[in-house]
């Protein structure tokens, strides 16, 4: 077993979850299951090869050009165009939980 | 009626047909409507109908017939998307409840520019959760069935789709691939699906999943179809920064060259295949269709192994030549793609929080709890599941371990397909190990459900475009995909490839 009761309430906490005790003892059995599957990729010796984050930055780019200079396509020019128009106000805030129109409104942050 | 179906219910039938004034925009929409009505309710294609826009674009393309003007390429087409991409006024809900209420304020690219071409926008599909999932019973709403038997799965992410094409519901959807979401449920339904290069159509609008994987693409009864919608999709947008600056073909011309002409739009960045001239007129070489070993292991059953042998031999004699090649990382594919799906879902869903749209639990009293309280009512098990793994991936400890590991396998899995595509200009494989499997078979055991990506989820990690065309049926009737890979940028050759082959076929 890798993943013990502990990691799994640990990550849980990372990932802003509860879980109830039945979901956790199922994501203890899961995760185990997963990852020894996943620990085949030890098989393979790779000291040597670079990570692979995306695919844009090995495809259809000019390849002459260096880091972020392959993707001048994709830059935007601010001060030419300014900034791009954006959600009005009051449809950006239309599918809040809770809004007073202006702001988000949630729980209180600090308990006094 | 079968014939009917190729007449109106392909794009181009039904578009010449309004333009002759055989029919109209609104009887055909109406048609499908009424279908949607009548059998969708035993299916579950759809978790929303946007009635309302259809019938205004209905008018638009209305007026366009009644003056005479030419009718654009999509003109009065009915088109379902799956419930990931958003649009402007009609609910959204990536299939959880967590987007239960959400009306989003903008619409998808592949969206607008559907309809800006003319389709009529039917309304929205059912799909597993977030797309998480291979045979959509991950909704939180209910599953789909497959119209092709109905006590089977569609496939999924993008079960509903598949279904909707297939069950005739809609002539085209539009469908998303992380891992195969697009061409697995084609093959498990019978319907043409794409998914093409990374960076061929923009994801601006497209609910994030897993963003260096996630795709968009067509499902189409015929590979023209698919065609037709990916010229209209495809292209650079400046909404999405990945969204590559490459020039678009003409893909229906691309798609009547003959099969004994070998490639001429190679992929940018990536080098032709070594012997081969490289002006486009002056390649007499018939295209070379790579089989790689590897996609013909002991998970594959014997019946889908035999109609896709079939299908290969049935490509030889249209005059490709059968090259075999190895692409020796494929079975480390779905331990790496796991690893780093699920890291890059882990990040794109701490959106979902209750604050700004969205599903929030009524009862909490501090931030902190809400924001659990809310995650945990509006999530469903998978989703959890996979957030859980991607931030055990990611945290303190473990990043090297699996993250960094699983990217490094990615790039021994992309060089796999760079040499291969020096030898050959397309490769073919099954979709899927087996045809459509039982409802409720693999729900219990989340890693049998993730190996039913096995031949699929490659191409996501290389960014290469695939195709699943239908091949053949089993004895049960169950039909059977045959995918095709190609090089980067070069949907037209896997486009032409899987349209010769079906001309064959039929």
């Amino acid at each position: 077993m890798k993943v013990t009761e502990k990691d799994v309430a640990y990550v849980a906490e990372l990932a802003n979850l509860d879980l109830t005790a039945d979901e956790r003892a199922r994501m203890l059995r899961d995760l185990n299951s997963i990852l020894e599957y996943v620990d085949r990729l030890n098989e393979l010796d790779t000291s040597n090869v670079e990570p692979m984050a995306q695919v844009s930055d090995r495809s259809g780019v000019d390849v002459s050009h260096q880091a972020s200079e392959r993707f001048a396509y994709a830059a935007r020019d601010d001060v030419k165009f300014g900034l791009r128009p954006s959600l009005p106000h009051h449809e950006a805030v239309a599918n809040a939980p809770d809004t007073d129109g202006t702001f988000f409104e949630v729980p209180k942050v600090i308990e006094r | 009626m079968a014939e009917n179906r190729t007449k109106w219910f392909t794009i181009d039938g039904i578009r010449t047909a309004i333009a002759e004034g055989g029919t109209t925009a609104l009887a055909i929409v109406e048609q499908h409507y009424e279908r949607i009505r009548r059998d969708d309710v035993e299916i579950g294609a759809f978790l929303t109908l946007s009635e309302d826009r259809a019938m205004a674009q209905v008018e638009r393309v209305h007026k366009l017939a009644m003056e005479g003007k030419p009718l654009p390429p999509l003109a009065g087409v009915p088109i379902a998307i799956k419930d990931v991409m958003v649009t402007r006024g009609v609910r959204t809900t990536a299939a959880s409840k967590i987007l239960d209420n959400f009306i989003p304020p903008y619409d998808c690219t592949a969206v607008a520019r559907l309809e800006a071409a003319g389709a009529v926008i039917l309304g929205k599909l059912n799909c597993d959760e977030f797309a998480m999932g291979s045979s959509t019973e991950n909704s939180a709403y209910r599953p789909v069935r497959n119209p092709r038997d109905k006590s089977r799965v569609p496939g999924g992410s993008s079960g509903g789709s598949a279904a909707a094409v297939a069950a005739g519901l809609a002539v085209a959807t539009l469908g998303s691939d992380t891992g195969g979401s697009i061409r697995q449920p084609a093959s498990f339904c019978g319907v043409v699906g794409l998914k093409p290069t990374y960076g061929r159509v923009s994801r601006y609008g497209l609910i994030a999943f897993a963003s260096s994987l996630d795709h968009i693409g067509p499902f189409a009864n015929t590979v023209k179809d698919a065609a037709l919608i990916l010229q209209t999709i495809a292209g650079r947008d400046p909404m999405d920064s990945t969204s590559a600056d490459v020039p678009v073909p003409d893909y229906i011309a691309e798609l009547e060259k003959p099969l004994s002409e070998g490639a001429g739009s190679c992929g940018a960045g990536i080098p032709a295949r070594e012997g081969t001239p490289a002006s486009h007129e002056s390649s007499r070489v018939p295209i070379r269709v790579g089989v790689a070993k590897e996609y013909f292991g002991s998970g594959l059953d014997p019946e889908v192994r035999a109609a896709v042998e079939s299908a290969i031999q049935k490509l030889a004699e249209l005059g490709c030549e059968i090259v075999p090649v190895s692409l020796p990382h494929t079975e480390y594919a779905i331990p790496a793609y796991y690893i780093i799906a699920t890291a890059e879902a882990s990040a794109n869903l701490a959106r979902y929080d209750g604050v700004r749209y969205g599903f929030r639990a009524p009862a909490a009293r501090t931030l902190s709890e809400m924001y659990r309280q809310t995650r945990d009512g509006g999530f469903g098990m998978e989703v959890k599941r996979r957030i859980m793994l991607g931030t055990y991936a990611l945290s303190a400890g473990y990043y090297d371990a699996y993250y960094l590991k699983a990217q490094k396998v990615r790039t021994l899995l992309t060089r796999d397909f760079d040499e291969a595509f020096r030898k050959v200009d397309v490769i073919a494989a099954p979709t899927a190990p087996t045809a459509a499997f039982k409802l409720g078979e693999k729900v219990d055991d989340p890693l049998a459900m993730y190996l039913a990506d096995i031949y699929t989820v490659t191409a996501n990690l290389a960014g290469i475009p695939g195709i699943s065309v239908p091949c053949g049926e089993t004895r049960e009737g169950l039909p059977v995909g045959l995918q095709i890979f190609g090089r980067h940028f070069d949907e037209a050759t896997v486009l032409r490839v899987a349209h010769a082959y079906e001309g064959a076929r039929n």
